[in-house]
């Protein structure tokens, strides 16, 4: 592609495709980057395109049809030079310029070698998604001990199952795709622990009905548990992991209805590896210093507001999927296809995009968001998870600061993460608060929904590769080398 | 199948995966150890976020092992942090 886009999208997962594809086909020009080395994201996470019979995972995944008819059109237009895909590309910065953005990423696909890459348009997309959101526990930094989401990735993406006997633990659906991918590589699942009650969804009655896709989902992953044997215990969670170099035990507690451990319901599992997740926190690195405003959603995260059309407050800018509210694939890709519907209107495209009447992308969007909020309600943290911390128990792993020093400095008066983080470290190591800045913020602040820190720079970037670019060809001829891209083309 | 060269001994790997997926391939979860406490610590998200499953990849310090496509030849040492 030689022309300059007229949108870029940063994240190619569900929401991101879906809008790549709904611009493209509305007459756009569209850069779609990724730092992953094939389209997907988490969700639809595949080994490099060159590698899949090596490595055949497609019977770990859920709707393949539409992967493949988003990837399908995206290798259209990519044939017919409209669409400059950039996979293996972390994005570190966005910024505004003049009267649109300047995507800043790094090119990392003969990695460890990198090369600063900078994309512009009048237009951006953001779609960045999720990662697991995690509750320290004592054990949790042993190795073995992974997110549930993690153990996915190892599964989905590189064929490895990361151990032969394993419990899950923490809250949410997740778990049990998880579960069942894991049991169908032959891991004994022992466990699966599900800290909240099924009763609580029977409280959300309107928003299960009005999803039956849904249901469907979780009757083929329970067919899957059962024929498997994997038990899923409701109400129970990992209070403890133990071991030396590797975790080799689990503490499993039935939890009262606060989320503190019934006396007495104690018992120790022998594992090799551990998965836990407590949903997701959304991923606003690049979002936030934008200056994009944030809401409230119901299951303790901050997102980035958006109206009825993706935007968000700032012009030009839009999102789609996790980042404007955890809620699934299938919301994600609607959330694409309204965000690029909007792309085409505000950009006075005259094409009209193939794709639903928006009414009716509209009214999905509102039934399955209805749905994600039920599944917030259903699935909280625990109130009372902080009771399973020793004042021993590492809570930041980067800087190994502990739940006793946290604890201290929360009796000194601190009263959120950033507080916390001046005063003990925590959140100040390598991954800069994404592992325990939720924790840290339900320690402190729970009352308020988790605003994670601004950080200027989304991924560790070298100063070489940016003096590279100062001396560089303008970032339009970056695309010079596109015969290696080639052979990641879906 | 092809091979990396971690710590000086080769490493059989399938194409497609990534240096974090080869390691635990071979039942290895743990490579380093944190600069205070010396605790063990490898592949924690998997996807690039928590930065525990350090690794040097070619001489360059600080690599995501799950990140970073194994090729072959590609020399990994491991025990990062380890001398800091």
């Amino acid at each position: 592609m030689t022309e300059p886009p007229d949108l870029v999208v940063v994240g190619a997962g569900p929401a991101g495709m879906a809008a790549a594809a709904t611009a493209l086909a509305g007459g756009l020009r569209v850069a779609l980057l990724d730092s992953g080395t094939a389209l997907g994201g988490q969700y639809w996470r595949h080994p490099p395109e060159h590698a899949r019979a090596a490595l055949p995972t497609d019977d770990l995944h859920h709707g393949l049809d539409r992967y493949r008819a988003l990837c399908e059109a995206l290798a259209a237009h990519r044939t017919a030079g409209r669409l400059d895909l950039r996979l293996g590309h972390h994005a570190w910065s966005a910024v505004r310029e003049g009267d649109g953005f300047a995507v800043h990423a790094v090119d990392r696909r003969e990695a460890p070698r990198e090369s600063a890459v900078v994309l512009r348009a009048p237009r951006l997309l953001v779609a960045t998604g999720a990662y697991d959101r995690q509750l320290p526990f004592p054990g949790w930094d042993l190795p073995g001990v992974l997110t549930a989401g993690g153990m996915q990735a190892l599964l989905k993406g590189g064929g490895v199952a990361a151990g032969s006997r394993v419990v899950l633990g923490g809250t949410g659906p997740f778990l049990l795709p998880v579960a069942a991918g894991l049991a169908a590589r032959g891991v004994e699942v022992v466990a699966v622990c599900e800290a909240a009650s099924p009763r609580a969804w029977l409280r959300h009655p309107g928003p299960l009905l009005r999803n039956p896709g849904k249901w469907a989902e979780g009757a083929g992953y329970a067919a899957t548990l059962v024929r498997h044997r994997v038990p899923v215990s409701p109400r129970t969670a990992i209070v403890a992991a133990e071991g030396g170099e590797r975790v080799t035990s689990v503490r499993i507690a039935s939890l009262a209805a606060d989320g503190s451990p019934r006396p007495g319901t104690e018992r120790r599992v022998e594992v090799d590896a551990v998965g836990v997740g407590w949903g997701f926190a959304p991923q606003l690195d690049l979002l936030a210093p934008l200056g994009c405003s944030v809401t409230d959603s119901a299951d303790g995260n901050a997102v980035v507001a958006v109206d009825g059309g993706q935007r968000t407050t700032v012009p030009g800018l839009y999102t789609a999927g996790e980042t404007c509210g955890v809620g699934g694939a299938a919301l994600a890709v609607n959330e694409g296809r309204l965000a690029a519907a909007s792309v085409l209107a505000d950009s006075r495209a005259t094409l009209v995009p193939a794709t639903k009447p928006l009414a009716a992308l509209r009214s999905a969007v509102a039934r399955q968001r209805a749905f994600a909020r039920a599944m917030a309600l259903a699935h909280p943290i625990p109130p009372a998870w902080s009771s399973w911390l020793t004042d021993e128990t590492v809570v930041c792993r980067c800087e190994e600061v502990t739940a006793g020093s946290i604890r201290a400095a929360c009796a000194d008066g601190a009263h959120d993460h950033r507080q916390i983080k001046q005063l003990t470290r925590a959140g100040m190591g390598w991954c800069q608060g994404r592992m325990c800045g939720p924790a840290v913020h339900c320690l402190t602040a729970r009352r308020r929904a988790y605003e994670p820190a601004e950080r200027l720079v989304a991924t560790p970037v070298t100063l070489g590769a940016l003096a590279d670019l100062d001396e560089g060809p303008p970032a339009s001829a970056a695309s010079a080398d596109s015969s290696e891209t080639d052979k990641e083309c879906p | 199948m092809s091979e990396i060269v971690v710590d000086g001994e080769p490493l059989p790997f399938v194409e497609g995966q990534t240096v974090a997926a080869a390691l635990v391939a071979t039942g290895r979860v743990a490579w380093r150890t944190t600069r205070v406490g010396h605790r063990p610590r490898g592949v924690f998200c998997g996807i690039g976020v928590c930065f525990d499953c350090l690794v040097t990849v070619d001489g360059a310090r600080g690599q995501r092992a799950c990140l970073v496509p194994a090729r072959p030849g590609m020399t990994v040492t491991t025990g990062e942090g380890d001398d800091d």
